[in-house]
């Protein structure tokens, strides 16, 4: 257990050591200004530039950036829907899968394009190499610089005087592709190359096992995808089970290259914050209050998940390694409950354990990552749901000391808190109200196991794995407690839908709060306003985003993980 | 509004091709004239070239002479895989943990407290090529009886196939069983 938390803190802190100069990187790309990448990506991102037909200098405000933004979304949903349904014809396609039909098709568009990864079908056997490379990997790249992209203009909101202009959507998205995710990609994918992780276009390889039976072992394109399915907070697997698949995630090491990758870029994004607001200390702050909220998340997983099954302890085996079922030896219990928590706060959503197998209140840390979905967050979008607690916080600690709420030096008034509001409540409602509704399906079809289908574990481990599942698209998360038979219309149109509003209410709010601030004047900072960078306000932060994130869903939290923890207690 | 189109059109068009098409064929590259074996699946094969598994891949071992892997909630299936996604307080989970549980300890010959619970759960993929060493250790006796072959001989080998923790720390120790059971035909 020394070794785990020991190997646990190690990759925590090496990803930490490595944002900072990530994020001045980022920071100095989006810019504009020179790096010592040009030489080789500066060339083709005027390339994408030119062949689009994008002016550089071109600059816009946040509703025409909104307009580019949602206008290449449906266009990529649009182009994506017609390769997955109609992936049969297409090329490269030697297993000979089929096309998805059209609710599962409409689930896996809308989960891709909005960054979730939520995966209804199971990758070896849903999806052609054409769809995974040219459907799956595309969206992963551009969706994910949709997010960093959207991150950017805000924080020129932000730091804007008397000014509308936010920068150029095809600019900064093109940037977070070309000279942020692409290199970073290759890289990755070669360690992972490197520790096993298979790249080839052959179909799957035959065995014949010592014992005489044969054994056929899907592979294919995995490491190329894998790599940009972590470094975009995508999450979506080219197996079935992720990133526990020894293909996809073969070794110790790639497991460290791997946990690094989902949340280097997302912890990155506040130190470019700093960077280019020139609010070094504010940048601080953030990444504080952050921190606080997930080295206590962490530690309570590899706790829980250290100390086993009580159920399975009273069987009599020897559980001295911690809760095992669905998880690699490899791993071990620490390693993988680091991984659950982060690909959860992360947005990110890849697993390397399977989250419903984990103990009851373990179990209620990836929830929590996604029920908050702003500590760190998915790229780019991690800070923007966190900008709205900041806003909240601010106008709360206005309230407190009697004054005016100020960001920044800029008011915060009733149009702000209002467009805060609407992408705060947006998503408990969007995972509370669907929970109920599946509730209400699931109590009112008689023989609901059979008829259904629905759900694999009984009692409140079967409404935890429904909750998990709205939660997880409202989150724009993708991973799932899999137990839940989730390849129906029902589940398949209900998550598209949830995924879609979840995806642009809370980036185009924030945008337009944004564009709202960035005309107001700037006042300069008294000894009597409000510090964004002080100690006193990353406390509020932190109270603020513990109290109203966390609290509307406490009730589910005491239906399910909880009232499954005390029943095990009590067997 | 329809100039936005055109380029919304035009920069799926480039980036389709640049990061579907282009970038995985250079990772394809570098995979392929880095590390040839590894981007094929890593597959072992023996002496008469013939491919017998992949060393990162479980295959179902069920005789008395082989070390057996962590059972698999799709049967050792590499083309379809999955875990079993049982509930920590799932009745159906905990009856067939209970039986695989009885069951080892009945074919090695030692008590329930001595099994280790790697090898009564099932992993993540159903796929995990490894097993820890005292599970490895409780195998030993049984696979040399059946051999008849040493103990010692098949512990040393047990010793010999135990992978270290990465660098001391990260991950857990741990032998693999399918280049473990080929040592074992070479014994």
């Amino acid at each position: 257990m020394l070794t785990e938390s020991f190997a646990v803190a190690f990759t925590i802190l090496l990803t930490i050591a490595t944002s900072l100069p990530l994020g001045r990187y980022m920071a100095r790309v989006f810019q504009g200004e020179r790096t010592f990448l040009d030489p080789l990506l500066l060339p083709l991102e005027r390339l994408v530039l030119r062949l689009t037909g994008i002016d550089p200098a071109e600059s816009q405000d946040w509703k025409h950036y909104a307009r580019s933004l949602l206008v290449s979304n449906v266009v990529m949903w649009l182009c994506i829907f017609a390769v997955v349904s109609l992936q049969k014809w297409l090329p490269l396609n030697p297993d000979g899968i089929g096309n998805l039909e059209p609710t599962l098709a409409f689930n896996t568009v809308s989960s891709f394009t909005t960054n979730t990864n939520l995966q209804h079908y199971s990758g070896e056997t849903g999806l052609s190499y054409f769809s995974q490379l040219f459907a799956i990997t595309f969206l992963q790249f551009v969706t994910a610089a949709t997010g960093i992209a959207a991150c950017v203009a805000i924080i020129r909101g932000l730091g804007g005087d008397r000014q509308s202009q936010l920068g150029n959507f095809y600019v900064d998205v093109t940037r977070a592709t070309v000279r942020l995710l692409l290199p970073l990609a290759i890289v990755v994918g070669a360690l992972l190359v490197w520790q096993g992780t298979p790249m080839t276009f052959e179909g799957a390889a035959k065995a014949t096992t010592l014992e005489g039976t044969e054994q056929v072992i899907a592979r294919g394109v995995v490491a190329a995808e894998v790599a940009i399915k972590q470094l975009g907070t995508n999450g979506g697997g080219y197996f079935g089970p992720n990133s526990s698949h020894p293909y996809e995630n073969p070794t110790p090491l790639s497991n460290l290259v791997q946990t690094w990758s989902i949340a280097v870029i997302p912890m990155a994004m506040i130190w470019t914050l700093g960077a280019m607001l020139r609010r070094q200390r504010l940048a601080v702050v953030l990444f504080a209050t952050m921190l606080a909220i997930y080295l206590p998340m962490v530690g309570f997983a590899v706790a829980q998940e250290g100390a086993g099954n009580p159920a399975i302890a009273r069987l009599g085996a020897d559980q001295s390694t911690g809760s095992m079922e669905g998880k690699e030896v490899r791993f071990g219990a620490g390693l993988s409950a680091l991984w659950g928590v982060t690909t959860t706060v992360t947005s990110n959503g890849s697993v390397n354990s399977m989250h419903d197998s984990w103990t009851p209140l373990g179990g209620l840390m990836p929830l929590v990552g996604m029920w908050l979905n702003n500590i760190f967050g998915g790229v780019g979008v991690g800070f923007v749901n966190m900008l709205v607690f900041i806003v909240v916080a601010v106008f709360v600690a206005g309230m407190m000391i009697g004054r005016t709420p100020e960001l920044l030096g800029k008011k915060v008034e009733a149009k702000e808190m209002k467009l805060a509001s609407l992408a705060l409540l947006w998503h408990p409602l969007a995972i509370l109200v669907p929970t109920a509704i599946a509730c209400h399906v699931w109590a009112t079809t008689p023989d609901p196991g059979t008829a259904l289908g629905w759900l694999e574990n009984p009692g409140p481990h079967g409404f935890t794995e429904m909750l998990y599942e709205w939660s997880s698209a409202a989150a724009n998360n993708g991973s799932g407690f899999e137990g839940l038979g989730d390849n129906t219309p029902f589940w398949n149109i209900g998550t598209g839908l949830a995924m879609l509003f979840s995806r642009y209410i809370p980036i185009l709010a924030p945008l337009a709060l944004a564009g709202f601030l960035a005309r107001k004047p700037t006042a300069p900072e008294t000894a009597g306003s409000l510090r964004a960078d002080s100690a006193t306000f990353g406390f509020t932060l932190w109270a603020v985003v513990v109290v109203l994130g966390l609290l509307m869903f406490l009730p589910v939290a005491v239906l399910g993980p909880i009232a499954e923890h005390l029943a095990l207690g009590s067997f | 509004m329809l100039n936005e189109v055109r380029k919304g059109i035009l920069f799926t068009a480039v980036t389709m091709l640049l990061l579907g098409g282009g970038y995985p064929l250079v990772s394809w590259g570098i995979a392929q004239l880095l590390f040839p074996a590894q981007a094929e699946g890593s597959l072992v094969r023996n002496r008469s070239g013939q491919v017998v598994g992949s060393r990162l891949i479980a295959q179902a071992f069920t005789r008395p002479e082989y070390f057996h892997p962590r059972p698999s909630g799709v049967d050792h299936n590499a083309a379809s895989t999955g875990g079993t996604n049982y509930g920590p307080s799932n009745p159906d989970h905990l009856k067939a943990v209970g039986e695989r549980l009885d069951a080892r300890a009945r074919l090695e010959g030692v008590s329930p407290a001595q099994v280790p619970s790697e090898l009564v759960t099932a992993s993540g993929a159903g796929l995990d090529p490894h097993i820890p060493p005292a599970a490895a250790a409780l195998q030993a006796p049984r696979v040399a009886q059946a051999r008849g072959v040493p103990l010692e001989r098949v512990l040393a080998l047990v010793r010999a196939h135990t992978e270290p923790p990465t660098f001391g720390f990260l991950g857990r120790e741990r032998v693999n069983v399918l280049e473990l059971n080929l040592a074992l035909e070479e014994l």
